[in-house]
């Protein structure tokens, strides 16, 4: 398990060339008061048979989604991942590859990150995407720079029903100053227009909402985006892509900027992380797009062939000038992304997005039948949903997890204005059966 | 018809064109409950047109990638000596690790009674760097590099604010990364470069002129981009502290001094680790990465959350320090990628870990002997874990400039060094080893670059016009730029 193939005859020959009697040499520059005098505090190595073991004693301790019945979603899904997925993103021509700086030996990555703009385009019905971010949050924060750099104005409003994790990274990514943030309050799950209204004006660089909210309801996003377009805005929407499959596309509701968390998209749960932060706009704003682009060109020859291209408005060209610091970005998720497209295609991707919707609202009405759950918002809502719980949430959630289940998200975790309230997901890996279950079990509590 | 015409899928072919309309892979499991109306469920807002997503079967998509993979270059597929990039080998148990149900299938807002053993691994993992750094606390938030950087900086920031004191300025050597100076600017603060003195190092004397009350920070790598140890380290740390500012650490080139000498005690206030660098997680074709954050005890309250704690009774859980500047990103990390980094870590232990930073040392320092006859070094002083040669001479005396170079190790089947990088040496070319590769690998490779610079001065034209033997040669990046083609679109007129 060393990874480390030099032989000690052979490191013997290499100090010999260098010149030095012993590798300890090497760091004469090195300062006294600077060098570590004792070994690392780390455990001793092992092998890899103990290692394997160690591992799987660790995993073990989860629970995880083949032994639990998940309904738990906010913006991390148990989708199900077509075995092609992980068969491509498992060749290690793609995943032991650097970032794609040489491009005649890294036409695979090339061409997968083309691809893979190109289908959030479709989704989104922008005109360009990058290459990825790091997560729907952060790809949301980038957003609102970006706006305010294209508007030269200063005020971001952001919706109050957007995930409180992506509004929480806002609000550190500006703390430098870029842009000052306000939160627009919500009401009935969706943000209250009239709130909206009367914080708009001309200072306001970018309005920015998720649809479906956090709370899983949908914005009556062209009314948004023609108030926000009013008042000469942009508006940053955030969506959800697997609904997209079903739901009109961000540009054509209005968005300038989409963002979207794209892990529903053949990527594992994997704790919350390594996510894909989708970004897409309008050609016009290309050039204040933060992160790497793929483009189509050809070579000496006049073969088809990509690049990475509009690098002038990235770091390693523009330094302090550049449209972000981003460098390394979600890469690997994103292809996972385009794999799993292109297996349910866009009849595939409708039809899954359709399963998801129709047990939500399967799902949401059996629960409300039960007299334990009632509706707390009338706006329409897609494979999430948020019902009052008529009793303690966590002692609820607990019996059903000894039960086998996660009873969806106790939303008094993140807020306690919304103590009661409880978030549930539906994707198309629940059965009916699970979820007739679920109902009789929490029913009987 | 070119021969390439004529073969089955030739170079370009979008997965878009494959398959056919009634082509599938994957369907949508059979309906088990009343299927809603979309239109009065979701009222106005369902799509009228549907994405134009490939319409592919599986086998399409199989042969697709493997094509595509064909085409590319990785770590597996032969030495990658990419300077500042720690272009090791990926260790495939750390594959199977992080696949494993109990850690892929894991949601992030489980019980964390239900997560111990995520929390456990994320809670050991914090304690190995910090150990690794020098620096007590340790967050594993970040997604990457250069988000470490904004993570560290903001950290800087949001303890000068609590002590009331608002400064301006980050100081930043002329070596640095490009990440450097952009997440200064993100973090509203004011870039001012530091020169480098003929050693290659920090120039000290130009760095106390620059040193004023409005410096929140220096960011410095150290070893720096040069691939040189800064024998100044202690004197610059004391100076910047002298006048109430903080040093930053960018650690990309931790893999020097795994177990030698810590950034904690060479007086760094705080440090990201490049994950996918020093710890061997792969990089993805550009990422995900991972880039913790470790930094020392004064800073500890500003880290973002959620960090891994344990309890007396050693119950994990997720907790938010006390003055955190917030979140940098969604949930607590890229676990998947930690798993990863962990594994390999615990796999090569204490020893095994200050054996990696000899290796690569030496690796490298053999590699600059057997070049530097043909190669002018940069700096000619013993390098640490990389070294940075200058192809300035050869373009002057045969009108081969780095980047020739560079395409040419490509027909010998070599991924080229990081080249024009760092911007201080003319023409460089920066080259890094690595501890995973072998003598005999580090002999041809030598052996390769010295051919190369005979063929550069016998016949420069064959440089001008590699690569010759790669799935496509030079390609046009003013046109891409000129015509912009950054995504298909379905239409009667694909392709090109």
């Amino acid at each position: 398990m060393r990874f480390i193939p030099v032989t000690c005859e052979e490191r013997a020959e290499m100090l010999a060339v260098v010149g030095v009697d012993s590798v300890e040499e090497l760091f004469a520059d090195l300062p006294e008061d600077a060098r570590l005098a004792r070994p690392l505090a780390l455990p001793e190595p092992m092998g890899e048979v103990e290692l394997a073991a160690h591992l799987r004693g660790l995993a073990a301790r989860n629970a995880d989604s083949e032994g639990v019945v998940s309904f738990l979603g906010a913006g991390c899904y148990d989708h199900y991942i077509p075995a092609i997925v992980d068969a491509v993103v498992s060749k290690p021509a793609f995943f032991t590859a650097y970032t794609p700086y040489q491009p005649e030996v890294s036409q695979g990555t090339l061409q997968a990150i083309y691809e893979y703009q190109s289908m959030v385009c479709q989704l989104t019905g922008m005109e360009v995407a990058n290459a990825s971010m790091y997560d729907g949050a952060t790809a949301f924060a980038e957003a609102a720079l970006m706006a305010v750099r294209i508007t030269k104005r200063r005020r971001v409003l952001v919706s109050g029903a957007v995930h409180p994790e992506w509004l929480e990274t806002l609000r550190t990514y500006v703390e430098g100053g870029a842009a000052v943030v306000e939160a627009v309050q919500s009401r009935e799950g969706v943000t209250e227009a009239k709130a909206l209204t009367s914080a708009l004006a001309d200072d306001v660089a970018a309005v920015m909402v998720a649809s479906p909210t956090f709370f899983g309801t949908l914005e009556d996003v062209p009314a948004i985006a023609a108030a926000t377009h009013s008042a000469g805005a942009l508006l940053v929407l955030g969506a959800n892509p697997i609904l997209l499959g079903v739901l009109e596309s961000p540009a054509a509701q209005g968005a300038d900027i989409a963002v979207a968390e794209g892990q529903p998209l053949g990527n594992p749960m994997s704790f919350g992380g390594p996510g894909l932060g989708m970004f897409a706009c309008r050609q016009e704003h290309l050039r204040q797009m933060p992160g790497r682009v793929a483009g189509r060109t050809v070579d000496v020859d006049g073969r088809p062939g990509f690049v990475l291209t509009f690098s002038t408005r990235e770091q390693h060209i523009r330094r302090e000038k550049a449209t972000s610091n981003i460098c390394s970005n979600h890469a690997l998720n994103a292809l996972a992304a385009a794999v799993y497209l292109s297996a349910v295609g866009s009849e595939g991707l409708a039809g899954i997005a359709r399963s998801c919707i129709s047990k939500a609202h399967y799902f949401a009405d059996a629960l409300v039948a039960t007299g334990r759950f009632a509706r707390e918002f009338a706006a329409p809502f897609g494979h999430e949903f948020t019902l009052r719980y008529r009793g303690d949430v966590a002692a609820m959630q607990s019996a059903m997890l000894e039960r086998g289940f996660l009873a969806g998200l106790d939303l008094g975790r993140t807020s306690s204005d919304l103590a009661g309230l409880v978030l549930f997901a539906v994707t198309e890996k629940r059965t009916r059966v699970e979820i007739d279950r679920f109902v009789a079990e929490v029913g009987a509590l | 018809m070119r021969g390439d015409d004529l073969r089955e899928r030739r170079i370009g072919t979008l997965i878009f064109e494959l398959g056919a309309e009634e082509s599938r892979c994957v369907e949508p499991p059979r309906a088990d409950v009343p299927q809603v109306d979309l239109q009065a469920a979701l009222g106005e807002q369902v799509r009228t047109v549907p994405p134009a997503l490939p319409h592919v079967t599986e086998v399409d998509i199989a042969r697709h990638y493997e094509r595509l993979a064909s085409a590319n270059f990785g770590v597996d597929s032969g030495f990658y000596p990419l300077g500042s990039c720690t272009m090791k080998y990926n260790p495939k148990v750390d594959e199977w690790a992080c696949r494993l149900p109990g850690f892929a299938g894991v949601h992030p807002y489980q019980p964390e009674s239900s997560a111990q053993g995520a929390l456990e691994l994320m809670w050991e993992l914090q304690g190995m760097l910090g150990e690794i750094a020098g620096l007590p606390a340790v967050t594993l938030q970040p997604a990457a590099g250069a988000h470490g950087e904004l993570t560290g900086l903001l950290v800087i920031r949001a303890y000068h604010s609590a002590r009331g004191d608002s400064r301006k300025k980050v100081l930043v050597p002329d070596s640095a990364h490009g990440t450097n100076p952009a997440t200064v600017a993100m973090c509203g603060y004011e870039v001012v470069q530091v020169p480098s003195d003929e050693r290659g190092g920090v120039d000290l004397e130009a760095l106390k002129g620059l040193l004023d009350t409005d410096v929140a920070a220096l960011m410095l790598t150290n070893p720096n981009t040069l691939g040189l140890f800064d024998e100044n380290i202690a004197r610059i740390t004391e100076a910047v502290h002298a006048i109430g500012a903080l040093v930053y650490c960018d650690g990309a080139n931790l893999n020097a001094i795994l177990g030698k000498s810590r950034p904690g005690d060479m007086g760094f206030d705080a440090l990201h680790i490049n994950l996918h660098k020093t710890f061997a997680t792969p990089h993805g074709g550009g990422g995900p990465g991972a880039g913790p954050v470790a930094v020392s005890a004064q800073l500890a309250e500003y880290l973002p959350g959620p960090v891994a704690t344990r309890d007396g009774e050693g119950t994990y859980s997720l907790s938010i320090p006390e003055s955190s500047i917030g979140r940098m990103r969604s949930f607590a990390g890229n676990f998947g990628v930690l798993v990863r980094a962990y594994a390999y870590m615990r796999a090569m232990g204490r020893l095994g870990l200050a054996e990696v930073s000899e290796q690569a040392v030496l690796s490298a320092n053999y590699l600059k002997e057997l070049l530097r006859q043909a190669w002018p070094l940069a700096y000619d002083r013993v390098c640490m874990h990389e070294f940075v040669l200058s192809g300035a001479q050869m373009r002057k005396e045969h009108g081969v400039r780095t980047l020739d170079v560079a395409k040419r190790l490509l027909d010998y089947g070599y991924h080229p060094p990081t080249v024009y990088f760092p911007l201080i040496v003319d023409e460089a070319m920066m080259i890094e080893p690595t501890e995973t590769e072998g003598k005999a690998t580090l002999d041809r490779f030598a052996a390769v670059l010295l051919r190369i610079a005979e063929e550069a001065a016998e016949n420069p034209d064959l440089l001008h016009g590699a690569p010759y033997t790669t799935p496509v040669r030079r390609l046009d990046e003013a046109a891409a730029v000129k015509r912009p083609d950054l995504a298909w679109r379905p239409g009667p007129v694909v392709g090109g």
